[in-house]
C-alpha cells in the first residue's frame, strides 16, 4: 500500500511540476492543484498507513494499534487551503481571460506600457 | 493572552471593517486605529521577552507537544513589532487617498488579513501553523495584488500567484516528510526529537526542500524571478506592505526552522546558503542597474539585499547572525519608506518611468530631501542605519576569514551606492522633461501622503541614533537562536527544565 501511494504522489508531483512548466493559464491551475493533491498523499503515506484501527488510545492499548489522526487532520487543513486557492486562482484566470482574450501567461502583459499609463493607480 | 493580540487585533479589525458602514473616512479611520492598537500591544510584548525572557502561550491550554504554542523570543519580538510599525505606516498612507474601487472591493480589511498572517507566522512555535499563517498571509496579498485593471498588473499577480504557491507545496511536502519520521509538529519538540530520527540523507533532502520553499519566499538568488516581475506594479501602499514584510516571512522562517532543526554549522546546506546569498546580492544589484523604473530598480535592490538577510544564517556565529537580523529590521524600514516615496511620483507624474521624472528637487526641495535619507541609508552612506546594519554584517564575515564574501558584499554596496545615487539623479535632481510638466496636471503633496514617510524616515534615524542598543538587541536574538535551549526549556516546560536544572 505504501509503495503505490508513494508512485502516486511521485507520478502526480511530476505531472504537475510539468504543467507548471507549460505557458498556458489552465494547465497552470491544474498543474497546481496536483502538486497539490500530490503532496497530501505524501504527507498520508510518510506518517504511515494503518489499516481497520481506530484514531483514539483507549486505555492500556499498546501505541501501534492506533491510527495516527494527525496526519489525516494535516491533510484536511491543506485540502481546505489548496480548495480555497484553487477557487481564487480559477477566478483570476477568469478575469485574465475575459480582459485579454488570451490564456498564453508570456502574452498577457504584453502592451504593459499602453495599459498601465491608461489607467494608473492611485497611490 | 498577550501574545495572541498581534494576531486577534487585525482580526476583529478585518471583522469590524467588513460590518461597519462603507464610508471611507470611517474604515481609514478604525484600519489606522487598529494598527495602532497592534503597535501598543507587539512593544509590550517586546518590553515582557526584554525583561522576562521567551513568552509562550500554549493556545487553549494544550499542553505544549499536543497544541499550538505561539512563542515569543527576542527575535519574534523585534519581528512583530516591525509589523506593526509597517502596519501603521501603511494604513496611515490610506488617508491620502485610495482608489474608491479599490477601497469598495475591501482594501482595509485585506491589509489586516496580510498584518494578521505576518505577526501568526513570527509568533508560532508550530511548523505547521507556520504553514496555515504564510497560506493567511498569501491569500491576503493575492487579493491585494489582483485588485487590478490592467494586463500587466493581471500577469504580475498570476506570476506572484503561482510561484508562491509552487513554494508552499514544496514547505507542505517538507513538512510531511518531517512529521512522518519524528512524529510531532511543535517546532521545540521537533528540535528535540529529530537529531535522534535523522540519517545524512534525510536531513540533506529536508533541509534543501526548506532552503527551496522559503529561498522563493524570500526572493533567494536563482528563485526570485516572481519578485521583480510583480511588485512593481501594485500601489504605492501595497507595494511596500509586500516589500516589506513578505520576503522576510521567508527569510525569518528560514533562520527559525534552520536554526531549531539543523543545528549542524558544517552541514552543506549552509554552504549552498552562503553561495546562494553572495550570488543574490551581486545578481540582484547588477539587475537593479539595468532597470528605468523607479519600482523595480527598488525591486531588484530588495532581492539584492536579501542575500545580507540570509548569509548571517550561514556563518552561524552570534555576531553574524545579530548583524543579518538588524539588517532585516533596517531593510524592512527602508524598502517600506521607498515604496511609499514611489508613491509620491504616482501622485504627481502618475507614472514610476525614471524618464518621465526629475525636477522634483527644484519644486519640492523639502520633500526631496525627506526622500534623500531612505535613499542614501539603503546605499548604507553613513551614519545612516544602512551603514551601521552593513558594519553589523560585513564585519562578522571578517572575523570568520571568509574575505571572498566579504569583498563581494562591500562590492555590492559600492553597486547600492550607484542604484541609490542613480535614482536621486534621474528621479529628483534632474530638470523635468519638458512635454510632462507642462502637460500632465501637478498634484500637490500634502500633509496626509507625506506624514507616513516622515513617520518612517524619523523610525530610520531612530535606529541610527540608538544603533547601540538596538544591535545588543539583535545580537541577544541571535545568542538565543543559535543556543536553542532556551526556547525548548519556554516551550515544553516543566519536565525539560526539571532535566535541565
Amino acid at each position: 500500500m505504501e509503495l503505490l501511494l508513494a508512485i502516486v504522489s511521485g507520478v502526480l508531483y511530476a505531472s504537475g511540476l510539468y504543467l507548471m512548466l507549460r505557458r498556458r493559464l489552465a494547465q497552470l491551475i491544474i498543474g497546481l492543484s496536483l502538486l497539490s493533491n500530490g503532496s497530501n498523499i505524501l504527507i498520508l503515506s510518510a506518517a504511515g498507513v494503518t489499516r481497520g484501527k481506530p484514531p483514539l488510545i483507549a486505555e492500556g492499548i499498546a501505541m501501534e494499534q492506533y491510527a495516527d489522526p494527525v496526519p489525516q487532520s494535516l491533510i484536511l487543513t491543506a485540502i481546505v487551503i489548496g480548495f480555497g486557492v484553487l477557487a481564487f486562482s480559477l477566478v483570476l484566470a477568469h478575469r485574465v481571460h475575459h480582459s485579454t482574450g488570451s490564456d498564453d501567461i508570456d502574452t498577457i502583459g504584453s502592451d504593459s506600457a499602453t495599459a498601465s499609463s491608461d489607467q494608473p493607480d492611485r497611490a | 493572552m498577550l501574545l495572541a493580540l498581534p494576531i486577534l487585533l487585525p482580526l476583529l479589525t478585518a471583522i469590524g471593517l467588513h460590518l461597519l458602514p462603507q464610508r471611507s473616512r470611517l474604515l481609514r479611520v478604525v484600519a489606522f486605529a487598529g494598527s495602532l492598537g497592534a503597535l501598543a500591544a507587539t512593544a509590550s510584548i517586546l518590553v515582557r521577552v526584554q525583561q522576562a525572557g521567551i513568552q509562550v502561550l500554549q493556545v487553549a491550554s494544550w499542553p505544549a507537544p499536543f497544541g499550538i504554542t505561539l512563542v515569543a523570543d527576542v527575535f519574534s519580538a523585534v519581528m512583530v513589532v516591525m509589523v506593526s510599525i509597517i502596519g501603521v505606516a501603511v494604513t496611515g498612507a490610506s488617508f491620502a487617498g485610495v482608489d474608491p474601487r479599490r477601497e469598495a472591493l475591501g482594501y482595509h480589511p485585506l491589509i489586516q488579513v496580510v498584518l494578521m498572517g505576518v505577526a501568526g507566522a513570527f509568533l508560532t512555535g508550530d511548523i505547521f501553523n507556520l504553514y496555515v499563517w504564510i497560506e493567511v498571509m498569501l491569500i491576503g496579498s493575492f487579493v491585494l495584488m489582483s485588485l487590478h485593471r490592467t494586463r500587466a498588473q493581471l500577469q504580475a499577480a498570476f506570476t506572484y500567484v503561482g510561484l508562491n504557491l509552487l513554494a508552499s507545496a514544496f514547505l507542505l511536502t517538507a513538512i510531511g516528510l518531517l512529521y512522518g519520521q519524528a512524529g510531532t509538529l511543535n517546532l521545540a519538540d521537533l528540535a528535540r526529537a529529530w537529531p535522534e530520527r535523522r540519517t545524512p540523507g534525510l536531513d540533506a533532502a529536508l533541509s534543501m526542500l526548506f532552503l527551496t520553499a522559503f529561498g522563493i519566499k524570500a526572493g533567494l538568488f536563482p528563485l526570485f524571478f516572481w519578485l521583480p516581475a510583480s511588485y512593481h506594479t501594485p500601489p504605492a501602499a501595497v507595494g511596500a506592505l509586500l516589500a516589506g514584510l513578505l520576503t522576510k516571512v521567508g527569510v525569518y522562517a528560514m533562520i527559525r526552522v534552520f536554526t531549531l532543526l539543523f543545528p549542524d554549522p558544517n552541514a552543506i546546506v549552509y554552504t549552498v546558503v552562503l553561495v546562494l546569498s553572495a550570488i543574490t546580492m551581486v545578481v540582484g544589484l547588477i539587475g537593479a542597474l539595468a532597470q528605468r523604473d523607479f519600482r523595480r530598480v527598488l525591486s531588484f535592490n530588495l532581492v539584492g539585499h536579501i542575500g545580507f538577510t540570509t548569509v548571517g544564517l550561514a556563518l552561524w556565529t552570534p555576531a553574524a547572525l545579530g548583524g543579518s537580523i538588524l539588517y532585516v529590521l533596517h531593510h524592512m524600514l527602508v524598502i517600506s519608506t521607498l515604496f511609499l516615496v514611489s508613491g509620491l511620483f504616482l501622485r504627481r507624474r502618475r507614472t514610476t518611468d525614471l524618464r518621465a521624472l526629475g525636477g522634483l528637487y527644484r519644486s519640492q526641495p523639502a520633500v526631496a530631501c525627506l526622500a534623500l535619507i531612505p535613499l542614501f541609508s539603503l546605499a548604507g552612506i553613513p551614519p545612516l542605519s544602512g551603514f551601521v546594519a552593513k558594519v553589523a554584517v560585513v564585519g562578522p564575515m571578517i572575523a570568520s576569514r571568509q574575505y571572498l564574501l566579504a569583498t563581494v558584499s562591500l562590492a555590492v554596496s559600492l553597486l547600492t551606492v550607484l542604484s541609490m545615487a542613480r535614482l536621486w539623479e534621474e528621479s529628483f535632481w534632474k530638470p523635468a522633461p519638458v512635454p510632462l510638466s507642462s502637460s500632465a496636471p501637478q498634484a500637490r503633496l500634502g500633509v496626509p501622503i507625506l506624514a507616513p514617510i516622515a513617520f518612517l524616515v524619523s523610525l530610520t534615524i531612530a535606529l541610527t541614533a540608538f544603533a547601540g542598543p538596538v544591535s545588543s538587541v539583535t545580537t541577544r536574538a541571535a545568542e538565543q537562536l543559535l543556543d536553542r535551549n532556551a526556547y525548548l526549556r519556554a516551550v515544553l516546560g516543566e519536565g525539560v527544565t526539571r532535566a535541565a536544572r
